[in-house]
């Protein structure tokens, strides 16, 4: 698959990482040259330094041809719009956005973008490890 | 820019409330304006729902970034079901995202300033006087240059864009006429012109090119 990923933290680093060594073809978008530190030397996909917000960024990046996009930047807000921009406007099949605020995630679930709460997801598993030892 | 529109939409005798994120923006509001702010971040649900936003008949969205403005009007639209979202957009290039994804009326920053600036400045050959954003349609104003090629020519040879029509003629002492296929064009003549956002540029260049 050719996948778009927007955000190069340690999530993205990580998630562009393990998708580049299934065989993946892997862009990832940063506004800071200086994240891409993360990606481990065998990386074999195209870093792009940019705001995946940006329409002629989004081209740049070969959105037009992606078959999925995740947004994983530290601003919820910056994932909501790049999300929306990738689903709405470039029609990518497969969209998902990281956003930490639940009651916020839930209101654009509702409204059709994929989306996941790490503050949920945590909170759920510290639960469980607590409960379950 | 909250504080001025505030302060302006107060006097028209509109109810408003404010919602700013900054503890001292929001005691400097109260100090002058009277209780009209609440502290919080205008992108959350549990603020927006403190503020009442659910009785909202418009929420406007002014902060200058594009991504808060965005989801801030979202979240009051389907959320709170505000029946009209007003956003800034700092970057002219999101107005017709913001557009597309369902803000009532982005407002660009850059381009009302752009047209003012063209209004003012009279060497302009082309000036937006009115864009209807929603039909994409706009109407301009085109003035004829002593080096366009259109001089001489008369409207029905310039072959002009099928979506843009010639809806009025104003020549230096004379009264404004409508101009039909046979007007023949003269340096300094000034035009305006219904068209759409995708052909303004080739009716600028069939009218003030050389």
């Amino acid at each position: 698959m050719k996948i778009i990923i927007m955000g190069c933290g340690r999530v993205g680093a990580q998630l562009a990482s393990l998708l580049d060594a299934d065989g993946h073809q892997i862009t990832v978008i940063d506004i800071d040259a200086h994240s891409f530190r993360r990606l481990p030397p065998s990386f074999g996909g195209t870093a792009l330094v940019g705001d995946g917000t940006d329409e002629e960024m989004l081209k740049k990046a070969g959105i037009t041809e992606a078959d999925a996009f995740v947004a994983v930047t530290q601003g919820d807000n910056r994932n909501v719009m790049a999300a929306q921009i990738a689903k709405n406007i470039f029609n990518v099949p497969r969209v998902i956005c990281r956003i930490y605020d639940p009651l916020r995630k839930d209101v654009y679930e509702a409204l059709g973008l994929e989306a996941v709460s790490p503050t949920t997801v945590f909170a759920q598993l510290l639960r469980d490890k607590l409960l379950n030892e | 820019m909250g504080y001025h529109l505030c302060k302006a939409l107060l006097k028209e005798g509109h109810e408003v409330l404010v919602l700013d994120k900054d503890a001292t923006k929001c005691e400097n509001f109260e100090d002058e304006l009277g209780s009209v702010c609440v502290r919080g971040d205008g992108c959350e649900v549990a603020t927006l729902a403190e503020a009442g936003a659910s009785r909202a008949e418009v929420f406007i969205a002014a902060t200058d970034g594009d991504e808060d403005n965005l989801v801030a009007c979202q979240i009051a639209k389907y959320k709170f079901g505000v029946p009209r979202t007003i956003a800034r957009v700092n970057d002219p290039k999101n107005e017709e995202i913001f557009r597309k994804l369902g803000i009532d009326c982005p407002i660009s920053v850059t381009n009302l300033i752009l047209e003012h600036i063209e209004e003012k400045i009279p060497s302009h050959p082309l000036i937006h006087l009115l864009t209807m954003g929603e039909e994409k349609m706009e109407i301009v104003e085109v003035k004829i240059l002593d080096s366009s090629k259109s001089v001489g020519k008369s409207v029905k040879q310039l072959s002009l864009p099928v979506d843009s029509i010639l809806a009025l003629l104003i020549r230096n002492g004379l009264k404004p006429q409508v101009p039909t296929a046979d007007t023949v064009l003269e340096a300094n003549d000034r035009i305006v012109a219904l068209t759409t956002t995708d052909s303004e540029e080739t009716l600028k260049k069939k009218l003030v090119g050389s």
